[in-house]
């Protein structure tokens, strides 16, 4: 090995340096803004095209339920007696039903009855389901497993068979379907809360906050039940279509709100008997229904994804 | 037993608690034929009484008479109708298998490619679309229109065709996206890529090791699925006039006949409840890590 001179570091002079001017900014200008779970979730979302545009639709569809029967010449319940069982025109765009009727606005006012029905008895369940899988969740050990138990029971058998027995009971009508729907559909709620809380109790924050001297339901309200609150939205999100489409099974089947009322199930059912001779009367509830619930779907996909990225497919 | 127990008991006091009785008529029955019937059905008893008969005679299997048809007793209608609503409900089970378990493998394995995406979007509208819109829309089409298909009626072996296809389209759709998903999760294990290292050809690959695996999820939906099926003929059977089960629990809704909405609701509880057992069986088979009872 020869003599390598170890040269270069004393050779350049202090002069060669110059200081870089102070920094102005400070590290946490400079890093970018944190993310919050919700803002990240919305960035998510914006991002699903299809999620979009079942919400825009249902936004569409919300506007026209609200509007639309307010705008139209027509009401629902008004007979044509020399124009009945038209075809689209321009002056029935849907065309009217075998008793005369504006299907438009009777289909505008099915939108109004199905939203009304998905909305309240999605309020219902929420309510119920999150105090229900909440108190369980919280008080585990034998209260939980009793809690849990009554659940399993109920979920063992269709929902829509105590629909039925519940619509039996407290007669048709409009509250009754709210109600039925409402009593029955919280129990998915209450398992998906409990299985959050039961994770979500166990960690510091929770025993932070028992350690200061928070009540039991100070606990659960604000501390635990707002960190479950993105699988509450998914499950509400997966739960509005299906209140949707019991309503209109139910109103199918003739259990459903009363006449002179339309509802979705209520005018597809009505078209049945006359399909032969006007088609176009069944058409249009179908597509309302069927358009009502893709919407919906995608934007409940989009939300999971959104919210939950684990559970992405 | 105590889920069945549970159903009884629920159904029975809901249906007393309905203000009104099947043999309400808008003009008043004499007071003397109203005492004979209330005798004859033992309604003027102790509600506890008639829970207690009521209960008593089901562990017989006898699930008492008809309120509306006179001389019928509620296990003739479900013995006569049942294994229409069987036939229609087995028909459904068969399309959803043979349709909705292949189209889920297929678009797992071509993945992206128009197979995929065809079968999903499909799958995607199955889903959205109402039973009873589909079944009307068949009518409409293929009974009505092109007339190739009988409409209504339960008369050859025609008749099952349309019906099923109704009542199988939203759980073949479900099962054909469960089956999609379940097969790309099982495609990514470790397993399968010692599978392929080791030589194997791609078709053992994906039908020994993949689709046995990807199939236990599946398995687990049974039980929903069958429930879906069965309140799904209430309607199905409406539309197409079947003379089955659903047919007449809807029409005894109607009717008021409590002691058949009572039995049908006892029969379906205890279907299910021999179903879900059976499913939970079934796992244990397909699933040897997981073992019955601790």
């Amino acid at each position: 090995m020869a003599d390598i001179p170890v040269s270069g570091i004393h050779e350049i002079s202090k002069d060669k340096f110059t200081p870089l001017p102070a920094r102005k900014k400070d590290i946490a200008d400079i890093s970018r803004p944190s993310v919050t779970y919700w803002g990240d979730a919305w960035r998510r979302l914006r991002q699903n095209k299809m999620a979009m545009l079942g919400m825009y639709t249902i936004i569409f569809i919300i506007l026209l339920a609200i509007l639309g029967p307010i705008l139209s010449p027509h009401s629902y319940s008004d007979q044509f007696l020399d124009k009945q069982g038209l075809g689209p025109n321009n002056e029935h765009w849907f065309g009217t039903d075998s008793l005369g009727r504006d299907l438009f606005v009777r289909v505008l006012y099915g939108a109004r009855i199905s939203l009304a029905v998905g909305l309240v008895a999605s309020l219902l369940n929420l309510t119920v389901g999150v105090l229900y899988g909440g108190i369980a969740g919280l008080a585990g050990g034998r209260v939980d497993n009793v809690m849990m138990r009554i659940v399993d029971m109920f979920y063992s058998i269709p929902l829509v068979l105590y629909v039925i027995l519940m619509m039996v009971v407290i007669g048709p009508g409009l509250k009754s379907i709210f109600m039925a729907l409402g009593l029955v559909y919280w129990l998915e709620m209450a398992r998906v809360v409990r299985a959050q809380i039961l994770t979500l109790k166990e960690q510091e924050f929770v025993m932070a906050a028992r350690a200061l001297g928070a009540s039991q339901a100070r606990i659960l309200f604000r501390h635990l039940i707002p960190n479950c609150m993105g699988p509450i939205i998914i499950t509400v999100s997966m739960n509005i279509p299906l209140a949707i489409f019991t309503e209109a099974f139910l109103s199918f089947l003739g259990l459903g709100v009363a006449i002179p009322m339309a509802s979705w199930g209520v005018l597809a059912s009505d078209a049945l008997p006359a399909i032969r001779s006007y088609p176009h009367m069944l058409f249009f509830p179908a597509m309302a229904i069927s358009v009502t619930m893709l919407a919906f779907n995608f934007l409940g996909d989009g939300l999971r994804d959104a919210l939950d990225p684990r559970l992405r497919k | 037993m105590v889920t069945i127990w549970m159903v009884v008991t629920i159904t029975f006091f809901l249906m007393h608690a309905i203000p009104g009785g099947p043999f309400t008529r808008e003009k008043a029955l004499p007071p003397a034929v109203m005492k004979n019937i209330e005798e004859r059905y033992h309604l003027n008893d102790p509600l506890w009484k008639q829970y207690t008969d009521y209960i008593q005679n089901l562990v017989r299997g006898d699930l008492g008479p008809s309120f509306k048809y006179q001389g019928v007793t509620v296990n003739q209608i479900i013995a006569e109708s049942f294994p229409i609503s069987a036939q229609l409900g087995l028909a459904s089970l068969f399309i959803m298998l043979f349709v909705g378990l292949p189209a889920g493998i297929i678009s797992a394995l071509r993945q992206t490619k128009w197979q995929d995406h065809l079968a999903m979007s499909l799958a995607t509208v199955g889903v959205a679309v109402p039973n009873f819109v589909v079944a009307t829309l068949l009518m409409y089409i293929v009974g009505v229109k092109l007339g190739w298909l009988p409409t209504a009626r339960w008369l050859s072996w025609q008749s099952v065709i349309m019906p099923s296809i109704a009542l199988a389209g939203y759980y073949t759709a479900y099962v054909a996206r469960l089956t999609r998903s379940s097969v790309l999760e099982v495609l990514q294990q470790d397993y399968i890529r010692t599978a392929r290292a080791k030589g194997l050809p791609e078709r053992v690959v994906v039908y020994k090791h993949a689709l046995k695996n990807a199939l236990i999820p599946i398995v687990t939906y049974l039980g929903p699925i069958l429930a879906g099926i069965l309140t799904g003929s209430f309607v199905i059977e409406k539309i197409f006039a079947i003379p089955g089960l659903g047919e007449h629990f809807v029409a005894s809704i109607w009717n008021r006949d409590y002691t058949v909405i009572l039995g049908v609701t006892v029969f379906y509880a205890t279907l299910l409840v021999i179903v879900n057992l059976i499913v939970d069986i079934l796992y244990c088979f397909i699933d040897p890590r997981i073992r019955l009872g601790k």
